[in-house]
């Protein structure tokens, strides 16, 4: 296995990791928004499928990646913006909504892809990186974390970003105080249904680009079903990570890298079949979680539909 | 109010029974109608005849003799399915790690059943790979069960979990181990026609179907008619309320889950039994989050679920022979069912809604 | 009025002000002034209609007919953010503060989102704040690990951080000591004399009379009267109380009658005519009583006590001193660490609720609906709850609805439980006949030991004083009866010994005799019992 790990390897590996994780930051990122408010947000499969379609759908009409990224978000945010009416304003069943949507998205996007993309598969050409000046020159680690599309380096940076907002802004406390108890944050004279809104669209904008970057930067092209448990994964992550948004960077690079490694081994012609590198994320987090079970730790109004005056 | 008033009120109770019946109809049928709607809608955007579609949709799936049997043949899974979930919904346990418990139990069957029909007869294999299964698909819910008992770690990320990494389990059994060496594609051994599940009469339709149909009355009344069912109500509704009364919450939990994954479970066996004989790697038909909604629909009601299953799985197999013939491809039943999911629940509000306003 | 009276500009005045909810008019027609400088106390019971006035007031509800004044402009408080800018703040009756957040976070909720957090000027006007209501907080506290009279502090600091023009306290007494009630009393009265307009809610005569400059009656949703500020200062404590007895319950009503005689004699001792037998061997007995706990909870901590057939113990102390952690253990609701508990000389310290309720034990919980009840079930179910699986009603573990419900038929006719139907939801029942509905499944002729949590929490009169009598004919039919309760009022009324938890501890148990309440008072700040 030693004879394995070449330069070249370890490189192309750490740089599939980079642009594996990416999607499931942004996910996980989003998640931990909607959940901070008291959203459990199982739609977010189906925001980040959208956002896939809607983002490729740009970026191939207009030419631009960037574009892409922003329809990627308006895509998610569309998703979004009905979980927020039929959960937050209807206040109806948060995990039975989301399930829904995320069905629902599948279907579409798959029958737009079969009447628009299945005859051509129309792809993007290849993507340029944004090298950052010094550091990508180190070896081996350079190429591999420092020479990515822009996306990459902000989504690390929204990471570092929501740990600020999370705790030295007003957005921050409303959002708690939205997952923990909201009708103090009513009483407070803060709207509940507009924040928890806002954080759900705001969970798909960011798993819509999450989406745009899996079918622009990853794969160059939109396939039905493509997420293929990108947004569970997200959610899983948002809820290990407990509301500090480094966990969720930290998570995201696990399965990441696992998820690169899958492709690598392949490459490789390791005799592994993938399912086994596959697991193993899913395998370590069971394990953790069985270990540390008792921190474990959720909004108390988390599911919970707000209703001024009932307790 | 006395008692008497009281109970000149219970008299009236009765009399609006047939309204309710009524209403609930109402209440069903607006959803589906409504996605039927939206859905033509999609349907004509794309360039094609709804019409055209949903009456093809109908004829193949409902009133073809090949088509039928196809459709009853598809419930038997997702009845299956159904009858575990409604159980776990209505104990408020979310199992959303159908599809991974679903595929383990028919990646053992799919090895098991080959390697038995040998060994002892065909009756008895069948026997002990419907235990089998019922017992893998109730093993793989134990970590969940666990977690959620003890800690009150919430099901919905460990069964999805258990799902993901079910569904790679299944897969490397199906590559290495249970391979069968003599096939190109990855595959298990495949078990002889004739040893599979009994078809029924003279149709391509196996006796799984009568185990499922079975399995979702028997859950029906367990859970209306005994004290367990009613105990699994009580904790769904309630936990607090549950253990105030004195009901072993913890064990009730892990009951839940066993008996959902194993009802599950044992529908990955009869699905393989009846139907495929054997698993090739990387089959994953994912009935799971799509039978949620029916539940829903079905409001956890067994004989409503039969139903539901059935229109479901007409639209599936219509939609299965539609894709072939009118390029409408299959993945529309999935848009379909995320519109009726909506609606439903738009419908349940209003009806809340509308009945918290005459209450005044 | 006086012409004093108009030559004042209220700080806040509801002309008119209506509120039906289905099925109840909770505010009809109600009119009031609430003047600055004066407490303004809104007295009535359970259901009369405060809350919904103070929801209004808040900008939690929106009236259905009816005029609001802020100074002398007609407003529309269409939320609480319109309230809080006109200067009106609330406490409400349960706390209202994000418990994973801090002191000073808490305060901060609200601020203007678009910019960071101003925690400088924030600490500023919370130290400004706390001056004038002379309490010492830590701003960095987490709230969740505050006492309940320290959060009620916060509310109020929060209450007046727009600026104080109204403050409304709905029934805050009730989660306070007798000591801190005085404190409350004379922050209410410093408030007052800074120009505040203090509109003070409550169920007891007693507070009203005490701090109160002006009283108004509310029955059923309507003001049946005010005692001005000129006529209540002139009167006595006693002739207060009949004016507000005749306000409530009409012209010929006196005190000694029914609901009324519930109101006005809260902690009159009653005669009790069974004599406890303590040669007798204890019913209950409970040694060194200790759980383990949960994070973020009062702890249970070397419990003793006993209780003896035809006896009522009274556990009084502020809420969250361990009262529903002793409750839940002796019910079997929670593991216990250490210690031993004994029914009629069977140690039950390791036995399941189900065991416990075997043998006697019964539990009337505080939270009817949180769990108690099973909302959505019929009331049949739950009155049946705890039975489930048991003959004559299950058999071989199917059940048998027609005898259930049957039975219920007869439970709800002797308990007076109203019902359209024992197949109604129980959580479309008022208050007052859930916990009937709770009596019901509990009392029976094999109880032994009955713990009440809270019996009359939230109920209104009539039902308060049935619950009472209840309890009463129990203890006297030979029942070891337990009454938890934070009104200090209902034990004296009921019980024959009263116990005072604090931090977890039992700190002392003293008998019910004139001049109880002193001691007792002590007790619940922690002083030991002498």
């Amino acid at each position: 296995m030693a004879g394995l790990f070449t330069i070249d390897f370890t490189t192309a590996l750490l740089f599939g990791a980079v642009t594996a994780g990416i999607p499931l930051l942004l996910a996980g990122l989003g998640e931990q928004i909607s959940e901070k408010a008291g959203v459990l947000n199982i739609g977010i499969e189906g925001m980040m499928l959208f956002g896939a379609y809607t983002g490729f759908l740009v970026a191939f009409k207009s030419g631009s990646i960037w574009l892409g990224f922003l329809g990627g978000a308006g895509g998610g945010a569309a998703v979004a913006l009905l979980m927020a009416i039929f959960c937050v304003w209807l206040g109806m069943n948060q995990i039975v909504i989301g399930i829904a949507l995320t069905l629902g998205a599948e279907g579409l996007t798959a029958l737009l892809h079969h009447f628009q993309f299945s005859r051509t598969y129309p792809r993007l050409d290849s993507i340029e990186t944004l090298p950052l000046p010094l550091i990508s020159e180190i070896p081996v680690l350079g190429r591999a974390l420092f020479d990515h599309h822009p996306l990459v380096y902000l989504a690390v940076l929204l990471a570092f970003f929501l740990v600020w907002l999370f705790r030295r802004t007003y957005i921050g406390l409303n959002l708690q105080a939205a997952g923990d108890k909201p009708a103090a944050l009513d009483a407070a004279g803060v709207d509940v249904y507009v924040t928890r809104t806002c954080a759900v669209l705001a969970t798909g904008a960011l798993a819509g680009i999450g989406g745009a970057y899996l079918a622009n930067v990853g794969a160059g092209l939109f396939l039905p079903f493509m997420t293929n448990g990108a947004g569970f994964i997200g959610i899983v992550l948002a809820m290990l990570a407990r509301g500090q948004p480094l966990w969720v960077l930290l998570g995201a690079t696990l399965f990441g890298v696992s998820l690169a490694l899958t492709t690598a081994l392949q490459v490789a012609g390791l005799n592994i079949p993938t399912d086994v590198v596959q697991m193993l994320p899913f395998a370590m987090v069971m394990v953790v979680l069985v270990l540390f079970a008792r921190h474990s730790y959720l909004p108390p109004a988390l599911g919970l539909p707000y209703v001024r005056g009932e307790r | 109010m006395t008692a008497q008033a009281a109970s000149a009120l219970q008299d009236e109770a009765p009399k609006p029974a047939v309204h309710a019946g009524l209403a609930t109809a109402v209440r069903v049928l607006i959803p589906i109608v409504l996605a039927l709607l939206v859905g033509a809608v999609v349907i004509f955007a794309l360039g094609k005849d709804p019409l055209t579609y949903y009456g093809y949709v109908m004829r193949r799936g409902l009133l073809s003799p090949t088509g039928v049997q196809a459709t009853i043949t598809r419930m038997a899974p997702l009845l299956m399915i159904s009858a575990g979930l409604i159980v776990a919904f209505r104990a408020g346990i979310w199992n959303l790690g159908v599809d991974g418990q679903f595929l383990l139990a028919a990646v053992v069957t799919a090895a098991l059943a080959p390697a038995l029909i040998d060994v002892v007869p065909g009756w008895l294999m069948i026997l002990i790979c419907l235990v089998v299964a019922t017992l893998v698909g109730a093993a793989w819910s134990v970590v969940p069960a666990f977690l959620k008992a003890r800690y009150g770690v919430n099901e919905i990320i460990t069964t999805l979990m258990m799902t993901f990494l079910g569904i790679g389990l299944a897969n490397v059994l199906v590559k290495i181990p249970f391979n069968d060496p003599t096939t190109t594609v990855p595959q298990t051994a495949t078990l002889a026609v004739e040893d599979r599940l009994p078809r029924l009469f003279d149709t391509t339709i196996h006796s799984g179907v009568l185990i499922a149909i079975a399995a979702v009355l028997l859950v029906h009344l367990m859970m209306t008619r005994t004290a367990f069912g009613l105990k699994l109500q009580i904790v769904g509704a309630n936990p607090r309320a549950a253990v105030h009364a004195g009901l072993n919450v913890s064990r009730l939990t892990f009951a839940t889950f066993a008996l959902s994954a194993g009802l599950v479970g044992l529908g990955g066996a009869i699905e393989v039994l009846g139907v495929w004989g054997t698993v090739r790697a990387d089959w994953n038909p994912a009935f799971g989050l799509l039978v949620v909604p029916l539940v829903f629909l079905a409001r956890f009601h067994g004989v409503a679920v039969i139903g539901f299953v059935l229109f479901f799985a007409v639209l599936m197999i219509g939609g299965e022979s539609a894709s072939r013939r009118l390029g409408v491809p299959t993945d529309f039943v999935l848009l379909l069912v995320g519109l009726l999911m909506v609606f439903l629940a738009l419908v349940e509000y209003l009806d809340h809604r509308r009945r918290q306003a005459t209450q005044a | 009025m006086t012409d004093r009276d108009h030559a004042v500009v209220p700080a806040v005045a509801v002309a008119g002000i209506t509120k039906r909810f289905p099925g109840v008019v909770a505010n009809d027609d109600i009119s009031l002034t609430f003047n600055p400088g004066e407490i303004h106390v809104l007295l009535g019971e359970n259901g009369a209609g405060k809350s919904t006035l103070i929801g209004i007031l808040a900008g939690m509800q929106q009236p259905d007919a009816g005029e609001i004044r802020v100074g002398d402009r007609a407003v529309r408080l269409a939320s609480p953010r319109d309230s809080l800018d006109r200067g009106i703040g609330t406490v409400f009756q349960h706390v209202l503060l994000v418990q994973s957040l801090t002191v000073v976070e808490n305060l901060m909720l609200g601020g203007p989102w678009s910019s960071r957090l101003d925690r400088t000027s924030a600490l500023a006007r919370f130290r400004e704040l706390c001056q004038v209501l002379a309490v010492t907080l830590d701003p960095d506290a987490q709230v969740g690990r505050l006492s309940l009279g320290e959060q009620q502090q916060v509310e109020i600091i929060r209450a007046l951080w727009h600026g104080g023009r109204v403050l409304i306290l709905d029934e805050p007494t009730s989660m306070l000591t007798p000591a801190g009630v005085r404190e409350l009393g004379l922050v209410m009265a410093r408030l007052r004399d800074q120009g505040v307009a203090i509109i003070f809610i409550t169920h007891k005569l007693k507070e009203a009379y005490e701090f109160g400059d002006r009283i108004s009656v509310l029955r059923l949703g309507r003001t049946v009267g005010e005692i001005t500020k000129e006529r209540l200062s002139a009167m006595s404590e006693q002739e207060a109380t009949d004016e507000v007895i005749r306000l409530m319950f009409g012209p010929t009503a006196t005190s000694e009658q029914g609901e009324a005689d519930t109101m006005a004699h809260e902690g009159r001792r009653r005669r009790r005519t069974v004599v406890v037998d303590r040669a007798q061997p204890p019913f209950l007995l409970v040694r060194d009583l200790s759980i383990e706990t949960r994070p973020g909870e009062s702890a249970l901590i070397d419990v003793s006590f006993d209780v003896w057939p035809g006896e009522i113990l009274g556990i009084a102390g502020v809420d969250g001193n361990g009262q529903k952690q002793l409750a839940e253990a002796l019910a079997g609701q929670r593991r216990t660490a250490s210690g031993t508990v004994a029914l009629r000389n069977t140690e039950i310290t390791h036995l399941s609720v189900a065991a416990r309720r075997e043998l006697g034990l019964r539990y009337i919980t505080d939270e009817r609906l949180g769990e108690g009840t099973v909302a959505a079930h019929s009331v049949s179910t739950n009155l049946f709850l705890k039975e489930i699986g048991k003959p004559p009603f299950w058999w071989r573990g199917i059940t048998r609805w027609d005898r259930i419900h049957s039975a219920a038929r007869n439970k709800i006719a002797t308990h007076d439980i109203r019902t359209p139907s024992e197949r109604t939801p129980i959580g479309r029942l008022s208050g007052g006949n859930i916990q009937k509905s709770l009596l019901a499944r509990e009392l029976s002729t094999e109880s032994g030991v009955v713990i009440f949590n809270k019996p009359t929490y939230g109920l209104d009169l009539h039902n308060i004083r049935s619950a009472r009598a209840r309890i009463r004919q129990g203890a006297d039919a030979g029942l070891a009866t337990i009454v938890i309760s934070t009104e200090l009022d209902e034990l004296v009324e009921l019980c024959d010994r009263i116990g005072v938890m604090y931090q977890g501890r039992l700190s002392g148990i003293v008998d019910n005799v004139e001049g109880a309440e002193i001691q007792i008072g002590l007790l619940m700040t922690g002083a030991e019992a002498a």
